[in-house]
């Protein structure tokens, strides 16, 4: 599976990663494969207020819809417009133009709760 | 869980397997968006040998498949095909399936894969008084849909067929030391054929046919795009827009119930109905998919749910079906605004009318003028 190291993932297969102190979150290639073609990514505004583990949003392919779960508590800063038109960046490229949203977490020691690129890698084997 | 005899091929060609009816089937390979593309504009290659098909013989069959299905067996022709549904005394729907008359007093029933011991278990406990013999010879047949514009044109590359197959027709076609029904039926809007061979023939016949389309653009296609297909060409889907207490007149299907004087099971049942739910499509703007279970509204009143919807490629809308309280003729006109509540949020839809799509059906073969 082609995971960035650099990445922490859950087990709701999102991923997060820090960047310029805020922190950026999408799901894994393995959750956009399960989906199938992505058609609506549906994000939070711009201010809105996540919590660790409660879903954010919600992404949507033709056969399913499933809920986003926030890896990290905070504010969000910064969401990926393109997706609007473009939902098939999930899809293609889940890790840097499929990316969602962006976070300004209070507490860093969240994203150490979560499985490294390894640990999730291991993670997904035992899910079949 | 069951696999079919190409389960094997679906996991080489990278199909993603998924659970149905304890089978485990592809329900994609390339993605559902290049499969729809090619099933519409060239050929898509299915493998949906999961389904029942019953073989009943016997001088009695025609009078016994006559009382079973609402259709009219007596006027269906040999080498013909129709669509209706066999329905419970009190006129639900056991399942919607398809009546090959293969000769004068044999037929062949194609049922839904989730339905088959249901409906076999049901027309044995039907055939008391009959003179006909009852196969359920699923297990021996496999079954491959070829759907698209260039089916037809693929399938004669590897073997003959009638100059003129109409649609809703079938013929016995002898190939590689077996013989296969071909009937020109579908399940997706567009012209296709469907392919009944015996189990040990199919993977010679689905290499065989996907090397034939190579150069036409033949794809292999997956249960999740049949899904989309169906819903585009307005087709039900049992489970869905047809279940046990669901009877053909509400469903829309008043088509497939025959007038007259023969008796069918379900008959007097019907006669009496006067249904108190309409069948709707409908299509929407945005990309929020309408799903199953989606409560329907008029004005602020919930009358109805979803029962089945997709995004339309062709249409480039997401599109629905399902079912609303009868009301007055206002209410279910074309154009009409509903609203679909999809994660609490009521989102407008607009009434239309079904197949959401021109089907591409050819009514006659290509050996016809």
């Amino acid at each position: 599976m082609d995971l960035p190291d650099h990445l922490r993932c859950s087990k709701e297969h999102e991923w997060a990663a820090e960047e310029d102190g805020l922190v950026i979150i999408g799901i894994t290639d393995y959750a956009q494969g399960e989906l199938g073609d992505v058609v609506y990514v549906e994000l939070p505004e711009v201010g809105t207020f996540v919590k660790a583990g409660e879903p954010f949003g919600v992404v949507e392919s033709v056969k399913s819809v499933s809920d986003l779960y926030a890896p990290v508590t905070g504010e969000v800063v910064e969401i990926n417009d393109n997706l609007e038109s473009e939902p098939e960046f999930v899809n293609g490229s889940p890790y840097e133009s499929g990316w969602m949203i962006k976070v300004k977490c209070e507490d860093q020691s969240e994203l150490d709760k979560l499985m490294s690129a390894s640990e999730y890698i291991a993670y997904v084997k035992t899910l079949g | 869980m069951k696999k079919t005899a190409l389960y094997q091929k679906h996991v080489d060609l990278g199909a993603k397997m998924v659970e149905f009816g304890g089978w485990l089937m592809p329900v994609q390979y390339a993605g559902v968006l290049k499969e729809h593309d090619a099933v519409r504009n060239r050929a898509g290659l299915f493998d949906v040998s999961h389904m029942g098909e019953f073989f009943v013989a016997g001088p009695g069959a025609t009078a016994f498949i006559d009382r079973i299905v609402t259709n009219d067996v007596t006027t269906l022709a040999e080498g013909k095909i129709l669509y209706s549904v066999m329905c419970k005394e009190d006129g639900g729907v056991i399942d919607d399936l398809l009546v090959y008359r293969l000769s004068t007093d044999r037929y062949m029933l194609v049922v839904n894969a989730s339905n088959r011991d249901k409906d076999f278990a049901w027309v044995c406990t039907q055939k008391a008084g009959y003179d006909v013999t009852l196969e359920d010879r699923s297990d021996d047949t496999a079954l491959l849909a070829l759907q698209g514009p260039r089916a037809e044109e693929i399938f004669r590359k590897i073997s003959d067929l009638p100059d003129d197959l109409c649609y809703y027709e079938l013929c016995e076609v002898s190939h590689d030391g077996a013989l296969m029904i071909v009937s020109r039926t579908g399940y997706t809007g567009e012209d296709g054929l469907e392919i009944y061979l015996p189990q040990e023939k199919v993977e010679a016949m689905w290499d065989a046919l996907l090397k034939a389309g190579e150069a036409e653009g033949i794809a292999p296609a997956g249960l999740a795009v049949r899904d989309l297909l169906r819903i585009e060409a307005g087709y039900s889907l049992y489970g869905h827009e047809l279940d046990e207490s669901i009877d053909p007149l509400t469903a829309g299907l008043s088509w497939v119930v025959k007038r007259g004087d023969a008796d069918f099971i379900g008959k007097s049942a019907l006669a009496d109905l006067k249904p108190s739910r309409r069948r709707i499509a409908f299509t929407m703007d945005g990309k929020v998919i309408p799903r199953q279970g989606y409560p329907l509204f008029v004005g602020d009143e919930r009358e109805g749910d979803v029962t089945s919807g997709t995004l339309s490629p062709v249409l480039q809308k997401p599109v629905g079906i399902g079912y609303i309280s009868g009301r007055g003729k206002k209410a279910l006109a074309e154009g009409a605004t509903l609203f679909v509540e999809v994660r609490g949020k009521k989102l407008p839809a607009a009434v239309c009318r079904a197949p959401f799509i021109k089907p591409g059906i050819k009514r006659r073969g290509h050996g016809s003028s």
